[in-house]
């Protein structure tokens, strides 16, 4: 019934109005009112589309119109947009959201897929007038079975996983490749025997974050490595977590490293112990054994955030040699400045492999060069096309520009 | 069996997940979702393993009195207190205690909530206000000029701190316009987005691609140095 108030509303403004039906009323007996100008209604848009969402799930239909004339830059005679949808161009039409002025596209979530639906757009204008659109449709949500946006993702994720795969088969045949030295990592085992030689413990924190961080994962190869190593030489391991899934996890790694060690009665559960999932408090608890234990060696592997300073130069108080690796840039000058020795963003990921010497898993490094070297060279073609654009002024090279740039842009 | 078994579940919801990222159709979509979910739920469930450890840890340490007995106790004493009055919601109003099991935890008359602002934010706050003497020291190890690099480090250091105060504006707020890109505020800007954000992207495609390496490794089961096996 919606759509029919504006018109009787319409209608009941021109019997109002309307001279014609004024000379069919008895004269009024006192002196008629001034009869104010109509407000005409806001100009409609000039155009109204519906159709499904694309790259989603189902359930959803994008409406799109173009600006009501009135919703122009300057001009302030639209209020909103109120969007209207039935089940057939005839209605009945029922309210499913407004939008503010100025936009065009609006999203009804709440469709039936396989159900088609029709859609109105009203101008909303001042004093309550309105312009309702004529009917858009019919539109027909349906899900997809490949998000079409994250097309580029897909080609360079094959690509990448492509040139890992190719390497790991390459170091499997036997063809090592070249890696650089990574002092952080060389410098673990000096480290390990220093505690040794010291009788002191071994301090591994495993960083602040879940199981489910990507540096956590990466921390407990390394963990996996000091264990066997400090099983071997017969030293303590001590592991604050801030986590119960990451103590448990850890547990299990430096479980399974004394085993391969051949050293099971080095294990020591209680060393590896759960702290506070508070940052502050974790943090508290760790430097207490830091000050109490004095251990020769400390590692930072993992996320961190403003914890960091506050671990390495309590370790460094106590004179402890300190590996820190971590990929959060933010906090990689505060572990240069206080550790020995810093593993910088993806040294941190390569650790497992470097520590391994195993040609296929460093063969994986070479994978990932692969992938630097696609990245550079889309930068260095997006930066010359840009500046090219910019000097020329030439469309072709914004949009070429703007499609290398997109390359990166994960929606 | 034992390494069999969490490798082949790595592989399935790793290799599933990757596949639902492009997927938007059901049950694709709703995957990672309800992974995410499952997580939680182990992880709600691991808060008991957590809490039993720092219980029996402390509770060994103080009862057989090892060093460093007394922070334990300590230690004990808060996280069986907070987690009594989180329980029960015990409060103190008007000069009388009582409890309330349907009470919102952030009423200010409850001891959780009173523990919790007066007791535990303070020292938290504490901590971290520690940070700013830790930066001090180890600024001052990291700025001494010893060589080229750290002379380098030191200068734009200094750039950075100046332009990021008043100071920086009152050295070099004299500059005429033409020569304006040399004041400090501004280098500091120009230091802070062109070398340094180049620098911090170049570091974040590194450990994106050193992450795309990993999860690889890690679901195909290459790397199992996680696992213990040799690494």
């Amino acid at each position: 019934m919606r759509q029919r108030r504006p018109a009787l509303a319409a209608l009941f403004l021109l019997f109002a109005v309307s001279p014609a039906f004024a000379e069919e009323q008895p004269a009024p007996p006192v002196a008629p009112a001034p009869v104010a100008a109509p407000v005409p209604p806001p100009a409609l848009p000039l155009s109204v589309r519906a159709f499904d969402t694309p790259n989603d799930g189902g359930g959803s239909v994008t409406i799109e119109w173009s600006l009501s004339p009135d919703d122009a830059a300057g001009r302030r005679g639209v209020t909103g947009y109120e969007l209207l949808r039935g089940p057939s161009a005839n209605g009945p039409w029922q309210s499913i959201g407004v939008a503010s002025p100025g936009r065009t596209r609006y999203r009804d979530p709440a469709a039936t897929d396989g159900h088609p639906l029709w859609y109105r757009v009203v101008v909303l204008g001042e004093a309550g007038r309105r312009a309702e659109s004529v009917p858009a449709g019919p539109a027909v949500s349906a899900p997809q079975w490949f998000n079409a946006d994250r097309f580029v993702v897909a080609v360079v994720t094959a690509l990448l996983f492509g040139a890992i795969l190719f390497y790991i088969a390459r170091g499997r045949r036997g063809h090592a490749p070249y890696v650089r030295r990574i002092a952080g990592l060389d410098a673990l085992e000096e480290a390990i025997g220093r505690a040794t030689e010291m009788g002191r413990p071994i301090l591994y924190i495993p960083g602040t974050q879940e199981m489910n961080d990507a540096q956590t994962v990466a921390s407990m190869t390394i963990l996996a490595h000091v264990a066997r190593k400090a099983a071997t030489y017969d030293t303590a391991l001590l592991v604050p977590c801030k986590y119960s899934l990451v103590m448990a996890t850890a547990r299990e790694t430096v479980r399974e490293a004394c085993l391969a060690a051949g050293r099971p009665d080095a294990y020591r559960e209680e060393n590896i112990y759960y702290v506070s999932e508070d940052q502050f408090g974790y943090v508290a608890g760790a430097a207490g054994t830091i000050v109490r234990e004095r251990p020769a060696t400390c590692i930072y592997v993992g996320t961190f955030f403003a914890e960091s300073l506050v671990l390495a130069e309590t370790g460094h108080a106590i004179g402890a040699i300190q590996i820190a690796g971590t990929a959060q840039p933010a906090q990689l000058p505060f572990f240069v400045a206080a550790c020995d020795y810093t593993l910088i963003g993806e040294e941190l990921f390569a650790a497992s492999a470097y520590l391994s010497g195993e040609p296929r898993l460093l063969g994986s490094l070479k994978g990932q060069d692969a992938g630097k070297l696609l990245a550079m060279a889309f930068i260095v073609l997006g930066t010359l096309a840009a500046t090219a654009a910019s000097v020329s002024g030439s469309p072709a090279l914004a949009v070429l520009a703007a499609g290398l740039r997109d390359i990166f842009l994960v929606r | 069996m034992k390494r069999t078994v969490p490798l082949v579940i790595t592989f399935t919801v790793g290799a599933l997940l990757i596949v639902a990222y492009f997927i938007p159709h059901w049950p694709f979509a709703r995957l990672r979702d309800d992974f995410n979910t499952f997580f939680d739920v182990i992880a709600a469930f691991a808060y008991i393993v957590g809490g039993g450890n720092l219980i029996r840890m402390h509770g060994r340490r103080a009862a057989r009195q090892e060093a460093g007995w007394g922070y334990s106790l300590v230690c004990l004493a808060g996280f069986l207190a907070m987690l009594a009055f989180g329980l029960t919601k015990v409060f103190w109003r008007e000069g009388a205690p009582g409890w309330d099991l349907q009470g919102d935890l952030n009423d200010s008359t409850l001891l959780f909530k009173r523990g919790y602002d007066n007791i535990f934010r303070p020292c938290s706050a504490t901590f971290y206000a520690l940070l700013a003497f830790f930066i001090a020291s180890a600024s001052y190890r990291a700025f001494r000029a010893r060589n080229v690099e750290a002379t380098l480090l030191l200068v734009t250091a200094l750039v950075i701190l100046l332009g990021r105060t008043f100071v920086g504006t009152l050295m070099t707020g004299w500059l005429p316009p033409s020569l304006e890109f040399l004041s400090i505020p501004q280098l500091s800007n120009w230091i802070m987005s062109v070398p340094n954000q180049a620098g911090n992207r170049a570091i974040m495609i590194g450990v994106a691609l050193g992450i795309v390496s990993l999860s690889l490794k890690v679901i195909l089961g290459i790397d199992r140095s996680h696992l213990g096996e040799k690494d």
